[in-house]
């Protein structure tokens, strides 16, 4: 019988929660590297028992861990992250220049096809890659040397690179959002950037659509259909049908359009999730009432899906990486909140039930469907 | 001796015994634990700058060392292996 491995990283270490396809018995292993941040671990798609991790803490830095047994153990890789050639500077919060300094690995992406390929986004903004299952790390340095690098500025969390997608379809096309420079493209594999946010209209940056400066929070796609992406930006939901060419605005009858992560159904390209935090400021959903949104339509119009999640006094958020999908039959939805809970929907969001509820804040949320 | 994270890293006891070849300074002391724990590499000072992290610190005889240049002398009683040289995360976060 098929089952779901579902990898946990939160502020004091990763967990693993398992189950068979049926989706209600779960077991809870861990915590893996107790008392570290582990921003982010995930498996890779070509062997799903090798994963990855980010482990990382503000005495001892960064480190980076690999399993090739589906997390029972694990051996640290390597942890050397040097920003290729003259560093440079970025913009600083009050506008003077700032030398770029590596800070931590928000997200790591296995390669589709190599188990011993995978990228790293780092804060400050940067992406990395490795060929030798995380041992050594070469920047692709073509997206920091990209012309507006020098502009870029760190939204509050810090100047992430925070979303990774690899085109199932087109060899070499890579996209990344970084918060708050905005979202890029590259068709050669990293060599060269574009960046893509024609259609974004931010009102609190000095011009609302400049070419970069957007607070993308995430990006989403669907892996049959790679060239239309969904945005949860700072505020706005996006939808772009051109690999990210041109945007616009989909977030419709939302209570609120700030949020942080959003995700796309396994099996229906047009029903994607969101969870609407109620502002940039009061990063809680509205009313004490959480609420997954779901929208068949790909965007505009939106169901709240409450069934089995707190609606009354809930002031929880949920991070930017942490919601997924299984790809299960009835497609199974995750998500994560800062007070520690990790909730299953086995029926496409439809109802929820905690799996655990009790975790450390969660940072991040992925899903490995097992054979 | 090391932190327990830093420990549990490297999958060692609480004291390190470590011989350093020439002076006994802070510089010689993390380069013999980095040579002989790689994993411990850049979780003690910064892979790209060697400055120590800011949230460790080193003692040895009683005394914080942190801002002593990482060439100076240590302590004889620590040169000779008669008392730790400690590295300390420190207490910090609220």
């Amino acid at each position: 019988m098929s089952g779901v491995r579902v990898l946990v990283g939160t502020r004091k270490g990763a967990f693993i929660l398992s189950s068979d396809g049926a989706r209600k018995a779960w077991k809870v292993d861990g915590p893996h590297f107790g008392g570290w941040e582990i921003y982010h671990l995930k498996g890779s798609p070509a062997e799903p028992n090798r994963l990855y991790a980010s482990q990382s803490s503000g005495w001892f830095g960064q480190l980076i861990q690999r399993s090739s047994d589906g997390g029972r153990t694990w051996e640290a890789a390597g942890n050397d992250f040097k920003y290729d050639g003259t560093t440079g500077t970025h913009q600083w919060y009050d506008g003077t220049a700032h030398p770029w300094e590596f800070k931590r690995v928000w997200h790591l992406e296995p390669s589709l096809t190599d188990p011993d390929a995978v990228y790293a986004g780092a804060e400050d903004a940067a992406l990395f890659r490795s060929a030798d299952a995380g041992s050594t790390w070469t920047e692709l340095s073509g997206l920091r040397g990209h012309g507006t690098g020098k502009s870029w500025m760190p939204g509050a969390g810090g100047m992430c690179l925070h979303t990774i997608l690899l085109d199932p379809v087109i060899p070499g096309r890579i996209f990344i959002a970084i918060s708050a420079a905005g979202a890029f493209r590259s068709d050669d594999g990293g060599g060269t950037w574009k960046a893509i946010n024609r259609g974004l209209r931010s009102e609190h940056i000095p011009d609302p659509t400049a070419e970069v400066g957007h607070c993308v929070h995430r990006i989403a796609m669907h892996r049959s259909r790679p060239k239309v992406l969904f945005m949860q930006k700072h505020w706005d939901i996006m939808r772009s049908d051109d690999a990210g060419d041109s945007w616009r605005e989909v977030s419709g009858n939302l209570p609120s359009d700030f949020g942080f992560p959003i995700e796309v159904h396994a099996h229906e390209p047009e029903t994607i999730y969101v969870v609407p935090i109620k502002s940039d400021s009061e990063h809680y959903p509205p009313d004490g009432r959480l609420r997954v949104y779901r929208s068949r339509q790909g965007g505009n119009e939106w169901e709240a899906l409450s069934k089995g999640l707190p609606q009354k006094d809930c002031f929880v958020n949920v991070l930017r990486d942490a919601m997924a999908v299984d790809s299960l039959d009835t497609c199974g939805v995750y998500f994560g909140t800062t007070g520690g809970q990790v909730y299953a929907s086995a029926d496409a969001g439809d109802s929820w039930t905690p799996i655990v509820r009790d975790l450390p804040a969660v940072l991040s949320v992925e899903v490995q469907t097992l054979p | 001796m090391l932190p327990q994270h830093l420990r549990n890293l490297a999958g060692v006891g609480g004291v390190v015994r470590l011989e350093v070849t020439g002076p006994a300074t802070q510089r010689a002391v993390i380069d013999a634990i980095e040579a002989a724990y790689p994993v411990l590499a850049g979780t003690i000072r910064d892979r790209g700058t060697q400055k120590r992290r800011a949230l460790v610190r080193f003692f040895a005889c009683g005394e914080d060392v942190s801002l002593e240049s990482p060439d100076a002398p240590l302590p004889e009683a620590v040169a000779c292996g008669k008392e730790p040289f400690l590295i300390i995360g420190a207490i910090a976060g609220g």
